[in-house]
């Protein structure tokens, strides 16, 4: 009889371990980067003043979105983030990564220069269009920034305390549980802190 | 009004399912014969419920109705013909009720095609398959309702998604859950076998038939997935071990096991408890896939947009059902009369092996599957798990299934000598040995891995051919499930010669071409020649032409394009591949890449013996048609029951 009730035995742990899996994520992959300080940049803003770095931010908590206009899953999350950045006074910073793409980050007739106006022109249009969450926007047309936060698509968004610190890493849309239940408590929580 | 009568449809079907699954049940319990004939108009009248709400389903992506949510979302006015009606079954939703239809398919199959079984026996195999109906059916209807509406109304829908706009993969899901659902009339007749006790030898030539079709439509299924993924993909591999490809492997590996131990429990009335075992294991596995795929617990290119409702669901589900059905085994089982003495040497032994190699595979695809995920749960970290696990894994356990595969279509049953055995396979060894170290000078360079393949090709090839001829010299009518078993052991031989072939001789170039350049995998020369636009239907692509040229001569142009369909912002590759019968040329056009002149990244790929792994398929699959048509499975089973030394069990329910 016993040699019999193996096979359930098997299953029933099996279910246990499914049962576990169904409440985590496997998206949520975790960042070597949380708990390190931000890397260093410095790259041209969207209105084309003096060139952004994330030393301007120190003091303060703030968000960091990577986002391009050709990202559809970044769309999803737009009207979240707006709704984020009317009723927070935490400052958000959108890094707009590769908006040129293909044939236009390939063509050799457009200088770096003219590149660049593309892209603010593209990103302009779309944010006077739907609305614009970002304090202040960075252009990363070449990616190499994006490869420092170890970015593995857009959208991410990573949450950076007063010392400069990454504290949380998501990748993937931002969605209303994920807003609710752990970027506001941790910025909270963060703003408190000296 | 044509989706909501759908909806009214799978609503009735629900209601007609558990009639099915429970008033015949009863009747076999309790011998009323009226309760037991309930059960095939029943089946038939689920079929025509179901079918009718696929029909409405499908009825609506035609006429592009946007306010049913699952067309909206999954449909374009732009999108062809052909891919809106496969677009019924390219989200989840509609490719649960394409499932379900499949399964109330087989259900009316068993239901005509049962006239020779007692009437007892059908109440109880078509009752339990209307319980697995229920399920699926309150699944659909609870969690994931294709006919949802949508308000207000989009002016057009999202489209299908551009990998899915494919005739491969038109046809992968449907043949795939053939396969899948398949497995539950083996099931069925399991539980049915144990819930009566008779688990005997009829029993197991009552499933056979069922089985290998399945199993057949299983094979296909996962070789047009395989296939699909080789040129729609664009980087030339054909198996990624994706845990989604697990989990159509799993059942087949399990599967495989299945129709061999169902042989030896028919012909010898042993195993009993081992095979009814695997029935129980080839359906679970189909629906541990169903739940990793649609779930959201796994990551992988196939999941889809998960919710966590529907996970709990199936899981509930699938613990209920294989839950129930491994209690009832560990209750009935031990009851099981052990058969017919086998020897250590006879063709049982070498079956059995084949059988526990097989489920050892499966229990290691199934770790390697499931480890991300217990790690995961038990709070160790993240992880992945990788091709190479599997590699190292499977084919250790490959190669000695692949060997005693040859001895177990020889050996006699009951007793066989070792010696006996070997001696009637000594030329076929000696000639697999002789290619084995011959061959791979042939085709380029000598290594331990080419020629272990070529070895078991061989062997098992020339086993197969040995055993055909032997028999041609004998008189008598030659069986469909002769033919069959050596068409599939043939097939098999021509799967592993060409992934020994393709892994141990591929060339894969990637480079970077400027229109005019050159590059050369001797004997081939492939030249971009030209890069023009090109407009589809519902794309716009950007077409490279590329001569391919063997001895200054051109043989060939072949023309890879990469697509950006209007509703993704993803772009498609579509490789150009020319076929030959030992070799692809296989060539994917990338990104542009920056620099003075204009020039594209490129897959050059130099394939040797893929077209052999498409025609293994095939031949497998004709093999299990084959063996499942033998007019000896048609024969009235009642009057050979009587002749076949089958045991059943004491305590009939």
């Amino acid at each position: 009889m016993k040699k019999f009730l193996l096979p359930l035995v098997l299953f029933v742990t099996l279910v246990v371990f499914l049962g576990v899996g169904l409440k985590r994520d496997p998206h949520e992959i975790p960042s070597p980067l949380v708990g390190k300080p931000a890397p260093a940049f410095a790259l041209p803003t969207l209105r084309g003043d003096k060139p952004f770095s994330p030393v301007d931010m120190k003091g303060q908590v703030w968000v960091l979105n990577v986002w391009a206009t050709w990202c559809v899953a970044c769309r999803e999350e737009h009207p979240l983030l707006l709704q984020f950045s009317q009723t927070q006074r935490i400052p958000m910073v959108g890094l707009s990564y590769k908006e040129l793409q293909g044939s236009e980050a390939a063509n050799a007739s457009l200088s770096e220069a003219d590149k660049l106006q593309l892209a603010r022109e593209r990103s302009l249009k779309f944010l006077q269009k739907s609305g614009n969450p970002y304090q202040q926007s960075v252009m990363d047309l070449d990616g190499r920034v994006a490869i420092d936060y170890g970015v593995y698509g857009v959208p991410e968004t990573y949450i950076i305390d007063k010392e400069g610190v990454i504290r949380y890493k998501r990748v993937g849309p931002v969605t209303p549980e994920v807003l609710k239940e752990t970027i506001l408590p941790l910025i909270q929580q963060l703003d408190k802190s000296a | 009004m044509i989706p909501e009568l759908g909806q009214f449809a799978l609503v009735l079907s629900a209601v007609i399912a558990l009639l099915l699954g429970t008033v015949p049940l009863a009747g076999a319990v309790r011998h009323k014969v009226v309760w037991q004939s309930l059960a095939r108009p029943a089946a038939l009248l689920q079929f025509v419920l179901v079918s009718f709400a696929f029909a409405c389903l499908a009825s609506s992506f035609l006429s592009n109705d946007f306010s049913v949510k699952y067309v909206a979302e999954h449909s374009n006015t732009l999108l062809p013909r052909a891919y809106q009606f496969a677009a019924v079954w390219g989200g989840h939703e509609g490719s649960l009720l394409l499932w379900v239809l499949m399964l109330s398919a087989w259900t009316a199959a068993v239901a005509i095609f049962s006239s020779s079984l007692p009437l007892a026996m059908v109440a109880r195999v078509l009752s339990v398959l209307g319980l697995v109906s229920v399920g699926f059916l309150m699944f659909i209807l609870t969690t994931s309702n294709p006919f949802d509406r949508l308000f207000p109304m989009p002016a057009d829908g999202r489209d299908l998604n551009p990998l899915l706009q494919d005739p491969g993969l038109v046809i992968h899901p449907p043949m795939l859950y053939m396969g899948y659902v398949g497995m539950s009339v083996a099931f069925a007749f399991a539980i049915a076998a144990l819930l009566s006790g008779r688990l005997d030898a009829a029993w197991a030539r009552w499933s056979r038939p069922w089985t290998v079709i399945a199993w057949a439509f299983l094979t296909f299924g996962i070789g047009l997935g395989s296939w699909w993924a080789y040129y729609e993909l664009g980087w030339g591999g054909w198996w990624f071990w994706d845990p989604v490809e697990n989990a159509s492997l799993m059942p087949w590996l399990v599967g495989t096991a299945l129709i061999h131990s169902l042989m030896v429990t028919e012909k010898r009335g042993s195993f009993k408890a081992w095979t009814v075992l695997l029935a129980i294991a080839a359906f679970s596995l189909s629906l541990l896939g169903t739940f990793l795929v649609r779930s959201g617990v796994l990551t992988s290119v196939h999941a889809f947009a998960s919710d966590p409702a529907r996970g709990i669901f199936i899981l509930v589900f699938l613990a209920f059902v294989v839950g129930s059905s491994l209690t009832l085994f560990a209750w009935r089982a031990p009851a099981v009369t052990l058969g017919g003495t086998m020897g250590v040497v006879s063709r049982e032994s070498f079956l059995l092996l084949n059988s526990v190699l097989l489920v050892v595979a499966t229990g290691a695809v199934l770790l390697g599957t499931l480890y991300p995920l217990i790690i995961d749960a038990l709070n160790l970290g993240k992880l992945s798990v990788g091709p190479p696990y599997f590699n190292l894994v499977f084919a250790p356990l490959m190669v000695p299934l692949l060997f005693v595969l040859v001895p177990g279509t020889v050996a006699h049953w009951r007793e066989a000598r070792m010696s006996d055995v070997f001696w009637r396979l000594r030329f076929v060894g000696g000639a697999a040995v002789v290619l084995a170290l011959v061959l791979p000078f042939v085709l380029g360079s000598w290594s331990a891995g080419s020629m272990l393949g070529i070895f078991l090709g061989m062997w098992v090839a020339l086993g197969s051919l040995q055993h055909v001829v032997e028999r041609l010299r004998k008189p008598g009518r030659i069986g469909g499930s002769f033919w069959g078993m050596h068409l599939a052991h043939f097939g098999m031989s021509v799967l592993v010669l060409g992934i020994t072939g393709v892994k141990s001789y591929e060339v894969e170039r990637d480079v970077r071409m400027a229109i005019g350049d050159t590059v050369t995998i001797a004997p081939y020369t492939f030249r971009l020649a030209d890069i023009q636009d090109v407009m589809g239907p519902n794309y716009k692509a950007v077409q490279a032409k590329v001569e391919v040229l063997k001895n200054d001569q051109v043989i060939e142009v072949l023309r890879p394009q990469k697509r950006r369909y209007f509703s993704s912002a993803m772009p498609m590759t579509e490789a150009a591949i020319d076929s030959g019968l030992l070799r692809d040329l296989y060539v994917s056009l990338g990104e542009p890449v920056a620099g003075v002149t204009p020039s594209w990244s490129m897959r050059v790929y130099y394939k040797p013996f893929v077209p052999w792994l498409w025609a293994g398929v095939l031949i497998m699959v004709l093999g299990g048609v084959l063996a499942a048509l033998d007019r000896r499975y048609r024969r009235n089973s009642n009057q050979q029951s009587v002749k076949t030394a089958g045991e059943a069990l004491s305590s009939p329910a």
